[in-house]
């Protein structure tokens, strides 16, 4: 008897179509013509996001406010430290030789605050894909509450434009569009099923 | 090979239909979530300009998929095992079930948590893996419900959606652990004790079992699309991870996704983008789980790629679109399919993936009002696709007593409500129904044209629906 591979393989083989026609590729590459930057704190929001403008200088302090009732901050080990310089309370470093348990992760008043790769405007997405200052999928995952810092430079308009600049697509790679929800009871909309139950997206330009 | 599983109706469409449609609860239910969810669909697709050529795009991108199969499906597997997983292969629903009892198994684990996914519901999973003394929990919310009530579910996306917050509440009063009287029907409130229940699951199964939204060749990786957090909770806090995905999933590159996931959120829940969309390749050290397993599922696929006119079937990623503009599911739901599939799809999709049975009378679940063609992001015809079936089904039945024949009258007792039909249409009329008009057929104007004018469109083999409703 032969595997299932092969004669999956062999079937496919004998069934598919001769060819298909050419993919027409005449969809936008980008958005063109908007504020990505006011584009994307208008989709944030509409996701009941909190959002926050910042610049590199006033990062520290819009971050030190956001975290001020938190029990722990949770920090994955690329994050810039000066970023948490006004932090007042105890900063845990989550270092790829000694993570930070799940256990741990999932006490009360965990938050955590992490950078992004990209967004996307259009769609209010923030994509993390695991770099040093995202760290691993669980720290934007387990905790409570998600800090989410975004330098207006990595927002893109649409989709395609967004996609292209993820340097590594083999990576872990997640995309977030405003907390977790469900809409499963009553296509009623709830936040914080399994995620964290509050996402805060602060907007900063570099200079 | 005809696939297996719960793709298969125990009962003719019509009687089922006629049981379901005595549900006054559900079709009010179902009435509601189906227009709320259409409304906000229509709304996030005006927003975007290039929505039609995406919609080409992604039809053709499945098109060359299908065409490129077999090169796909063998890159996919070297690039996944190249990054550390284990492909595996399964011919039908029992085989692909077995290979998953079997790495569960394997690990020692008794308990695995689950996220949503079409292919394991279509294999069976859960209750291949229940005789084999394995506690699977459904994670996705509108799932728990459904698996807490032991029933079944009734939409693809929202699958509880027959449910109302009082009768929700009242099954996690009486089925979830640990939840008392007091619970209240706040919706809040049910999510709540939704979370508390799952948390406890998700610290410490070590087994995680998903689907795959898409498949990227080039690459390896597989994608999840969600909303609640649970599918990433089962995809990154496991020790092992087994995703059950059909071989019609896969994407050349990592680039196509572009398309699709503007196509996708906008499509099936009426949002920009859905919460949560996971990627991931293989194993990655320090970051998931440690041993990840992809079980590639033909059951009846490759059956369905061999017709010319059905295959294109297989270019449906599983919105649901289509459920909510169909005059014919509002009406009866989910249940009266009788397959995981329900809806315009399922009514093309269940018959050709098993092509016997009480599947052959799906075709005929349907007004080929053309609304689900007008709403599906992959542009698949379904009208003309039952068309092609019920023909195909009359060809092999000529002379004998007609199961589909049956089927037929049923409809028009479904339909029967005239004025709520002529709604449907007229609601459906941006589509391409393929209706006869005094015996030939009616031009319609843009963007029906494109389906009238460029199809010899096949018509059923007597009369329509229209023709045999005016002669009633
Ligand atoms: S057939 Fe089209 S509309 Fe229906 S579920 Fe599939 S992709 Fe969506």
């Amino acid at each position: 008897m032969s595997s299932a591979r092969t004669e999956i393989l062999a079937r496919v083989r004998a069934h598919r179509p001769a060819s298909a026609p050419p993919v027409p590729r005449d969809y936008l590459p980008d958005v063109p013509g908007i504020d990505v930057v006011e584009v994307l704190v208008d989709r944030l929001a509409d996701y009941r996001a909190g959002v926050h403008r910042a610049s590199a200088a006033t990062l520290p302090g819009v971050l030190a406010g956001l975290v001020a009732t938190s029990s722990t901050v949770v920090a994955p080990p690329g994050l810039p430290a000066e970023w948490l310089a006004e932090v007042a309370g105890p900063v845990l470093r989550d270092f790829p030789g000694a993570p930070i348990s799940v256990a741990d992760l999932d006490r009360p008043g965990v938050t955590v605050v992490t950078g992004a790769a990209v967004a996307i405007a259009v769609t209010g997405t923030l994509i993390l894909d695991a770099a040093p200052d995202q760290g691993r999928r669980v720290l934007s995952l387990v905790p409570d509450h998600h800090v989410c810092v975004i330098w207006t430079d990595q927002i893109s308009g649409g989709v395609p434009a967004a996609l292209a600049r993820l340097a590594d697509p083999s990576r872990p790679i997640t995309l977030i569009s405003g907390p977790s929800a469900t809409s499963d009871i009553e296509l009623n909309r709830v936040e914080g099923v399994h995620g964290p139950r509050r996402l805060d997206v602060v907007v900063a330009a570099r200079s | 090979m005809n696939g297996t599983g719960n793709i298969v109706a125990l009962r003719p469409f019509p009687d089922a239909a006629r049981l379901e449609l005595n549900d006054q609860q559900l079709r009010t239910n179902l009435r509601r979530a189906t227009h709320t969810i259409r409304d906000k669909r229509l709304r996030v697709v005006g927003e975007v300009d290039d929505w039609e050529a995406l919609r080409r795009a992604g039809a053709a991108i499945k098109d060359d998929v299908l065409a490129r199969l077999p090169e796909l499906l063998e890159r996919f597997e070297e690039s996944a095992t190249r990054a550390g997983a284990v492909v595996h292969w399964a011919r039908d629903a029992a085989e692909a079930c077995e290979i998953v009892t079997r790495l569960v198994t394997g690990t020692a684990a008794r308990e695995v948590v689950k996220v949503k996914s079409m292919a394991t519901q279509e294999i069976g999973l859960n209750e291949a893996l229940e005789a084999a003394g394995i506690e699977a929990t459904e994670t996705d919310l509108a799932e728990l419900i459904v698996q807490l009530a032991d029933d079944t579910p009734s939409h693809i996306l929202v699958p509880a959606i027959h449910y109302n917050r009082s009768q929700i509440r009242d099954i996690f009063r009486s089925r979830m652990p640990g939840v008392t009287d007091g619970l209240t029907d706040d919706p809040p409130a049910l999510a709540e004790a939704a979370r508390r229940h799952l948390r406890a699951k998700f610290l410490s199964a070590t087994v995680g079992i998903s689907g795959a939204n898409f498949a990227i060749a080039e690459t390896g990786t597989l994608v999840v699309v969600e909303s609640e957090g649970n599918g990433r909770m089962c995809l990154t806090l496991p020790e092992t991870l087994i995703s059950v995905v059909g071989i019609e999933k896969i994407l050349p590159t990592f680039s196509e996704l572009e398309v699709f996931l503007q196509l996708l959120p906008r499509s099936s829940t009426g949002e920009r983008m859905n919460p949560y969309t996971s990627m991931w390749t293989g194993v990655t050290p320090g970051d998931g789980p440690r041993t990840t397993h992809i079980v590639l599922v033909d059951n009846g696929r490759t059956a369905t790629l061999a017709d010319e006119i059905g295959r294109q079937a297989l270019r449906c990623i599983r919105c649901s679109a289509c459920l909510n503009v169909c005059p014919v599911y509002e009406r009866v739901g989910g249940h009266a399919y009788g397959s995981v599939y329900p809806g315009p799809i399922g009514a093309i999709l269940s018959p050709q993936l098993t092509s016997s049975g009480a599947n052959s009378t799906l075709p005929y679940a349907s007004s080929l009002c053309g609304a689900c063609f007008d709403a599906c992001p992959v542009r698949i015809n379904i009208p003309e696709v039952l068309v092609h079936l019920r023909q195909k089904g009359v060809d092999a039945k000529r002379g004998k007593p007609s199961a589909e024949r049956a089927a037929f009258v049923s409809l028009s007792w479904i339909m029967r409500d005239r004025r709520r039909y002529a709604a449907a249409l007229r609601a459906a009329r941006r589509g391409s129904a393929p209706l006869r008009g005094r015996g030939r057929l009616r031009r319609l104007p843009w963007p029906a044209s494109a389906w009238t004018d460029s199809r010899d469109v096949p018509l059923p083999p007597k009369q329509t629906f229209r023709e045999w409703w005016a002669k009633r």
